[in-house]
């Protein structure tokens, strides 16, 4: 596909098309959507982290309470108990066992909110409880408790490339470390939530917050036993995600649709943020290994990894994190010896999945320490350390994968420093606050690759209307992140409309094809390619009632500034609308997109793993209080290659909130489970970044096109969350001489181990 | 419990109603007066999605029972202008990208607009200060913030 030269910035172009809705208050969450006569649903849960289940003990007691219309356990399940993820190992209603603490176990239906609460805090589920377990690491030891999986392992994965051995024989220098990072919770502002609604023809509908409408749609196949036109999904705005709403709302909608299925009536599932907190999908804790070798002019020679992941009950998407972790692990390095193995184990704890970033932060804060670590044993420079093993056009990443022409590593690299002024920085040496700076450099494969491959398409339907404005079906969602502008310029680009004629309609799931997620970065690459198709499609239309108009051939045209051109004269686009009327050409079609040429061998690790790279590089100055251990970012700089961009503005406001979410993961975002239980379920317990806890971040667009993207674009969701944490934690090495090799890095960690340093031998810091 | 009735100002109009005592604003507002513009976050005044004016103030309204409200004005955002017109906050938020999935955005303008009626030339530190108890996951803030600004300039 050829690549488009940068366009005029329009008059308009700056609008997202679903801010007006969103300032007015009128943009529809699932809570805003007004059914009459609707009951309200409630789960109950298991009150232990593992246990089997003996009885259900006031099950008629419930059942007879006020308002309660219908209450629903594993036996009532009309298809499979099972929601179908990457295993199917994660049962819809727990039937004989409970693997952690809050997992569904039954469901009620009463007339309103506060009923159908009250029935689920009466009921009593008679469990005996079993020893659990809660660490990965424990785990992985023979005489652990059996949770799940094969042997409590979830998904193992492998890269062996060249020869590990000769490879650190080859080294001068050797560093060896390990890290530690801990759970993240996505915090969207709206907690997860769906109605369902038996519709006509004993189908099921079910409207809600979430990222994968296709996934939910699978998953009321499997648990209603339907046949797959009899089930319909519509995403209603959804109030943020990062990966929280890939597979959880799989979970709810199936919840929700059992107890429509079974009342005969619509039913709205809504959490309440506790509830959210304890059973929804966090970011993966890990424990990361890493050993790199170099020589002594800085060339890396080999690495060895090992990547652990608490996957928590069940597989979920574990699986796929672990891969994009093993991918990445090594680093943004072209390093020719290669050993690296990644873990993802069963625990009684909450299950975790997608999370923005998707198993590579855990990974790229440990590397990008790990390098600065190396860079202080070789007495050089992590910056020089770094050019000399960056990836660039034309090197090999770990998998073999021969890096494109669409690379800006050294270019994002370059203006970061420039920027942030990195050569100037000077440590403060007086009073007890100390500054520093740090960076981390990240490649970033861009969307599912080749574990996901089965996922990697994705469909749209383009219609032009009488007048000219168009409606265009997706089935990648908008979350927040700002697809369907994305999506509406690609249209409106191609057909040479204005961006205001161009409506995208919400996604359901009954007007185009299974899609695959809106995850991964992909949503601007892969639902940007098929609305380009579609549009592609119908355009030719407008081309062939322009052509006979002015007396010239279809290829003849060109599209500028609204109109149809050739040699003979102009028309108008909506003229031409209206000529492709009269005409009756084909004024709608499908567009489809599938990622080819994508490739994982499972015995040696290696293939092409993504269709391409997005690379960035973060640069931070932080400021360390070293009597209260508090550490401030007072500047973040972020260089992201992301091809071309689409819409600045909403670029921007990916990297800023990318960052800030990062910020809150290195610093603040603590969640502590006692016993496998979470003990800090609320917004003021794990506490996630305000307007006092960041900086405005500086961002910086390298664009380096990426042909096969629709416009030259490649994908910005999930990089800016990965490389901050790293660059904030080397900031803080360089103010204080101490390497944090866990976070978040809280103060009380960081007043910790600047005391060690003090009682035991008073130490000058920096 | 028995229901109390409760009178109040909800955007310009004189609100009389019947509820329970211990019915939070939030849900009198959502559920009986039928305004969804103001969301449920977390119900425990942590978030500031569900944020109201208050007589001048921006309150959680998750954390105001019904019968404080008595004599009250309360504006949401259904009431920051009199008709479909934006008002020059909801402008800048849109032409400053400040708007990603828009669940803490109604809250979100309403804290500014408190802040801008009684500081007209904000700085960024006093912009901030302003939305902190309004939380916001998208974004990042940096973009809210210029759109504080903004408007700022557009209200002078």
């Amino acid at each position: 596909m050829p690549v488009a030269t940068p366009k005029k910035v329009k008059k308009d172009s700056n609008i997202r098309v679903d801010a007006q809705r969103k300032v007015s208050g009128k943009a529809k969450f699932i809570e805003d959507v007004e059914y009459k006569n609707i009951l309200h649903g409630a789960t109950i849960r298991s009150p232990v982290t593992h246990g089997r289940i003996r009885g259900f003990k006031n099950r008629d007691e419930i059942k007879n309470m006020p308002g309660v219309k219908a209450v629903i356990t594993a036996d009532e399940i009309p298809g499979d108990n099972i929601v179908p993820f990457v295993k199917e190992d994660y049962p819809c209603l727990a039937e004989k066992e409970v693997k952690f603490y809050g997992q569904a176990v039954a469901l009620v239906a009463a007339e309103t909110p506060e009923e159908a609460k009250a029935a689920a805090e009466t009921a009593e589920l008679i469990i005996d409880e079993y020893p659990g377990i809660y660490d990965s690491i424990e785990s992985m030891t023979p005489d652990a408790v059996y949770v799940g999986g094969d042997d409590n392992v979830h998904s193992y994965f492998k890269i062996r490339k060249g020869n590990i051995d000769e490879g650190f024989k080859g080294a001068d220098v050797i560093v060896e470390r390990v890290y530690n990072s801990g759970h993240q919770v996505h915090c969207y502002l709206e907690n997860q939530g769906m109605i369902a609604e038996p519709i006509q023809n004993g189908a099921i509908s079910v409207k809600g917050s979430m990222q994968c409408p296709f996934y939910v749609h699978n998953a009321l196949v499997k648990v209603l036993g339907f046949k797959y036109s009899k089930v319909r999904v519509v995403q209603a705005d959804t109030g943020g995600g990062f990966g929280g709403k890939e597979d959880m709302p799989s979970i709810v909608a199936a919840h929700a649709a059992l107890l429509a299925n079974k009342t005969g009536m619509p039913v709205s599932l809504i959490y309440d943020r506790e509830e959210d907190f304890h059973t929804m999908s966090k970011r993966h804790p890990s424990r990361t290994r890493i050993k790199y070798g170099a020589t002594t002019e800085g060339k890396l020679v080999a690495c060895e990894a090992e990547y652990i992941v608490n996957g928590g009950a069940f597989c979920t998407l574990s699986p796929i994190v672990a891969w994009r972790g093993i991918i990445h692990i090594t680093g943004p390095y072209e390093i020719e010896n290669i050993k690296a193995d990644s873990y993802a184990m069963a625990t009684n704890t909450v299950p975790c999945g997608a999370f923005r970033g998707f198993g590579q932060p855990q990974v790229n804060f440990a590397n990008e320490i790990l390098i600065d670590e190396l860079a202080e044993k070789l007495n050089m420079d992590p910056v020089e350390l770094r050019k000399k093993n960056l990836l660039k056009p034309g090197s090999k990443t770990a998998t073999n994968q021969v890096v494109g022409s669409s690379c800006g590593m050294a270019e994002t690299l370059d203006k970061t420093l420039d920027k942030i002024k990195f050569k100037e920085h000077k440590g403060n040496d007086k009073g007890p606050v100390k500054k520093g700076m740090g960076i981390s450099t990240v490649f970033y494969g861009v969307g599912l690759g080749a574990e996901g491959k089965y996922f990697a398409k994705a469909g749209a339907q383009v219609h032009i209307k009488e007048d000219g404005t168009v409606f265009v079906a997706i089935g990648n969602v908008e979350m927040g992140q700002g697809a369907e502008t994305v999506f509406n310029r690609i249209c409106a680009d191609t057909l040479g409309c204005s961006y205001d004629m161009v409506e995208i309609l919400e996604p359901d799931t009954t007007r185009v094809p299974d899609s695959g997620p809106t995850v991964a970065s992909r949503a601007t690459l892969v639902g940007g390619n098929a609305v380009k198709d579609a549009a592609l499609k119908v355009r030719d239309s407008l081309f062939k009632a322009a052509a006979q108009k002015m007396g010239v051939k279809p290829f003849d045209i060109k599209i500028k500034d609204g109109k149809y051109i050739s040699d003979e004269g102009e028309i108008d686009y909506v003229d031409v609308v209206d000529l492709a009327y009269l005409s009756r050409e084909r004024v709608a079609a499908q567009g489809w997109y599938k990622v080819e040429n994508v490739s994982f061998d499972e015995k040696t690790g290696l293939g092409d793993a993504y269709p391409v790279y997005s690379y960035s590089t973060n640069a931070c100055e932080v400021e360390v209080d070293t009597e209260t251990g508090v550490v401030k970012v007072n500047r973040l700089v972020a260089a992201h290659d992301v091809g071309k961009t689409i819409h600045p503005p909403s670029a921007e406001g990916q990297i800023q909130g990318g960052a800030a979410q990062a910020i809150g993961y290195a610093l603040y975002e603590n969640l502590v489970l006692e016993e496998g239980k979470i003990v800090n379920p609320s917004l003021s317990g794990y506490t996630i970044p305000t307007t006092m806890d960041l900086c405005d971040v500086e961002p910086i667009l390298v664009e380096s096109a990426y042909d096969e993207g629709p416009f030259g674009a490649k994908g910005l969701g999930e990089p800016p969350m990965v490389g901050p944490a790293a660059a904030i934690l080397n900031a803080i090495h360089d103010a204080t001489g101490i390497w944090f090799r866990k976070i978040p890095c809280l103060p009380e960690d960081i007043v910790k181990e600047l005391n060690k340093d003090i009682n035991k031998e008073p130490k000058e810091l920096k | 419990m028995k229901n109390i009735n409760v009178n109040f100002n909800l955007n310009g109009e004189d609100i009389s109603i019947d509820c329970e005592p211990a019915k939070t604003l939030l849900d009198l507002i959502r559920d009986d007066l039928g305004l969804k513009g103001i969301k449920r976050g977390c119900e425990i005044g942590e978030c500031g999605a569900c944020t109201v004016i208050m007589n001048g103030e921006a309150v959680a309204s998750c954390m105001v029972l019904a019968p404080q409200t008595e004599g009250a004005n309360i504006i949401t955002v259904e009431g920051l202008t009199s008709d479909d017109s934006l008002h020059p906050i909801q402008t800048a938020f849109i032409k400053k990208g400040a708007v990603q999935c828009g669940f803490c955005t109604p809250g979100m303008i309403l804290s500014a607009k408190v802040l801008l009626d009684n500081n007209p030339a904000p700085t960024r530190k006093e912009i901030r200060i302003a939305i902190a108890g309004n939380v916001c996951r998208c974004t990042g803030y940096k973009q809210i913030v210029d759109a504080i600004e903004y408007a700022a300039e557009l209200m002078k």
